[in-house]
């Protein structure tokens, strides 16, 4: 029993949101402060995903710490390979043949579409909308389909390897895609006519959580978050990697909203997912023949046929999967635009066949930690509903 | 891009001469080794100078060098939007000495410095919240410090009898098999592996 002479206000009360609860996107558990309806403060706990997947780095060689790139970011698997593979590129200065720069970027921004799929239609649901992610997943589960038709595997695929991608693409796959891209801006259109104008949705996140300049540098934001604002930042088109730069404006436009609220950011995502359809398009248009992989270099594994006949073939494939290839001594940073935002690795190498240090930068990261600033002042039920526009997947997050 | 990324080391080293101890550019990145103690006013500058413009803070991290007598590397990696340009600034310190808080200029250095904390025990002065932030709750040890193993200490189950998760020391059936792949070709030296032997046997007769 509080002392008379201590008034306590009933309006101020702790409450605990998750590690488990739907709109926590996982695992996250925050503790609120609120004064009545009103967010005062949240302390965000993470980790309860940590896999120590920056421990694990250090004790496996380049290639075997590939696949928990894949585990990381589930939701678009193959663009933390893709920024993996570049930073042992630049140490390694290798240059990956142009049919695998086509093949990249054709599975990234598959990889932003499933993304941004599953992000929109769990914001929707987040918002009290159940019939989206039905919809949604139909086509996140064909994009799947080809990852498998690709790798082998329809999430962990392993496939963006350093020097190239693993296997090449066969001509049906090829031709399964562009049937794919022809019909999915119809497929857009029903998930769009069921939320746009969607008066509920419209409600819960219309001038909810806005991000303004400010808070974007200073809270280090990237990718949607920052467009969404109105800053036509991009890294695909700022500090281009493979043949982005080669792309013609009128199939690769960088999408911007105006007002920073979760709806621009909803709006942005459907955007972005008809203009990753188009470069997918454009990619399957442009796509020269050739290696698909850097052929005679210590890097990628000698061909089946040659290990039949040649020793040194097979001492390169043996050296290749239990030794793996060195790294000369240097560090990098290499970022991609992943669908969240900058996704980044910095590898510092000291020449052996391991990884002296990798640390991962997850976009993710720092909008989760500006889930405070953002929130503040905010009624409770607005929590979830920032929360689902942040774009969260704790793969990344707690690494 | 490289030689203007020179030039902006120069100047950048030229206006804070006694902050930036070397800078260099390798594989097209701006790398600057500045001193600890004045990384806050280096960060201040490389946010308000015109030709830096390094509002967006991407990353924090710490790199483990046991041997070393300064033992981390805590690194910076800024961004400028505005100009598009990236720097990378270092700075070496010790288990003891904390490193000063970038908080007040970049408020996302928050949980950039708790991670660093939580994985090497860099302290930060000035942090007004320095907790752990992605291990367990009451957990010991700094996890990616080179000289903790890759199995930990400590595993967790679930205890049916008590009805909690309990914390216990590792067993491990069979030790973690940290295989020594760096070929005896490349790094010969003048005592060959069995060598060792043959001394043994002539001291046995």
């Amino acid at each position: 029993m509080a002392d008379d002479a201590t008034p306590v206000d009933e309006r101020k009360f702790t409450l605990n949101f998750g590690p488990q609860h739907p709109a926590a996107h996982g695992v996250l558990r925050m503790i609120m402060d609120l004064d009545g309806e009103v967010v005062d403060r949240i302390d965000s706990h993470i980790g309860l995903l940590h896999r120590g997947t920056e421990k694990l780095l250090e004790y496996k060689t380049y290639l075997q710490g590939l696949p928990y790139f894949d585990r990381l970011d589930y939701v678009a698997p193959m663009n933390q390979e893709h920024a993996w593979c570049l930073a042992i590129e630049r140490l390694l200065g290798l240059e990956v043949p142009r049919r695998a720069k086509f093949i990249r970027v054709l599975y990234s921004e598959m990889g932003r579409i499933l993304s941004h799929m599953l992000n929109i239609t769990t914001q929707a649901m987040d918002c009290g909308a159940l019939a989206p992610i039905t919809w949604g997943f139909e086509e996140r589960e064909k994009l799947m389909g080809f990852y498998e038709r690709a790798s082998g595997s329809r999430m962990h695929s392993a496939y963006f390897r350093p020097g190239g991608v693993h296997q090449d693409l066969p001509q049906d796959l090829i031709d399964d895609i562009m049937t794919f891209c022809d019909e999915f801006p119809i497929a857009i259109a029903h998930i769009e006519g069921l939320i746009t104008e969607n008066r509920i949705f419209k409600q819960r996140n219309v001038d909810i959580g806005v991000v303004d300049e400010k808070t974007i540098m200073e809270w280090g934001f990237s990718g949607v978050m920052v467009r969404g604002s109105g800053l036509p930042w991009d890294l695909r088109r700022s500090q281009p990697y493979e043949i982005y730069d080669e792309i013609p404006g009128d199939v690769f436009k960088v999408v911007v909203g105006n007002n920073g609220d979760n709806y621009d950011r909803y709006v942005c995502r459907m955007d972005e997912m008809l203009i990753a359809n188009d470069i997918m398009k454009w990619c399957i248009e442009n796509m020269p023949t050739g290696e698909v992989l850097l052929a005679g270099s210590k890097v990628s594994p000698p061909r089946r046929g040659d290990m039949k006949r040649s020793m040194e073939a097979l001492i390169h494939h043996f050296k290749l999967y239990t030794e793996g290839f060195h790294v000369p001594e240097g560090e990098v940073y290499a970022a991609v635009e992943a669908p969240k935002g900058e996704f980044g690795v910095y590898l510092v190498s000291d020449g052996t066949n391991r990884p002296y240090r990798a640390k991962i930068r997850a976009p993710g990261y720092p909008h989760l930690a500006a889930m405070d600033h953002l929130c503040k002042g905010h009624m409770l039920a607005d929590v979830s509903a920032i929360l689902g526009s942040l774009d969260i997947v704790f793969g990344e997050i707690d690494r | 891009m490289s030689e203007a990324l020179k030039d902006l080391g120069a100047h950048i080293g030229g206006e804070c001469a006694d902050s930036v101890k070397e800078f260099y550019v390798r594989h097209g990145e701006l790398t600057i080794i500045a001193e600890r103690d004045s990384i806050l006013k280096l960060a201040k500058f490389l946010k308000d100078d015109n030709q830096c413009v390094f509002e967006t803070l991407i990353d924090i991290c710490g790199v483990d060098w046991p041997e070393r007598n300064q033992r981390f590397d805590v690194v910076y990696h800024f961004l400028s939007m505005r100009l598009n340009q990236r720097i990378r600034v270092k700075i070496a310190t010790n288990e003891a000495t904390p490193v000063p808080s970038l908080i007040d200029l970049h408020p996302s250095a928050d949980w950039f410095e708790r991670e660093a904390f939580d994985m090497y025990g860099i302290r930060f002065s000035g942090h007004p919240d320095l907790r752990r932030i992605l291990t367990d709750y009451g957990f010991e040890g700094y996890p990616l410090r080179k000289d903790f193993p890759l199995t930990g200490f400590t595993e967790v189950r679930y205890d049916d009898l008590e009805k909690r998760v309990v914390n216990e020391p590792v067993t491990l059936v069979q030790e973690y098999r940290n295989f020594d792949f760096l070929s005896p070709w490349e790094g010969m030296t003048k005592e060959l592996p069995g060598d060792e032997k043959a001394e043994k046997e002539q001291a046995d007769g």
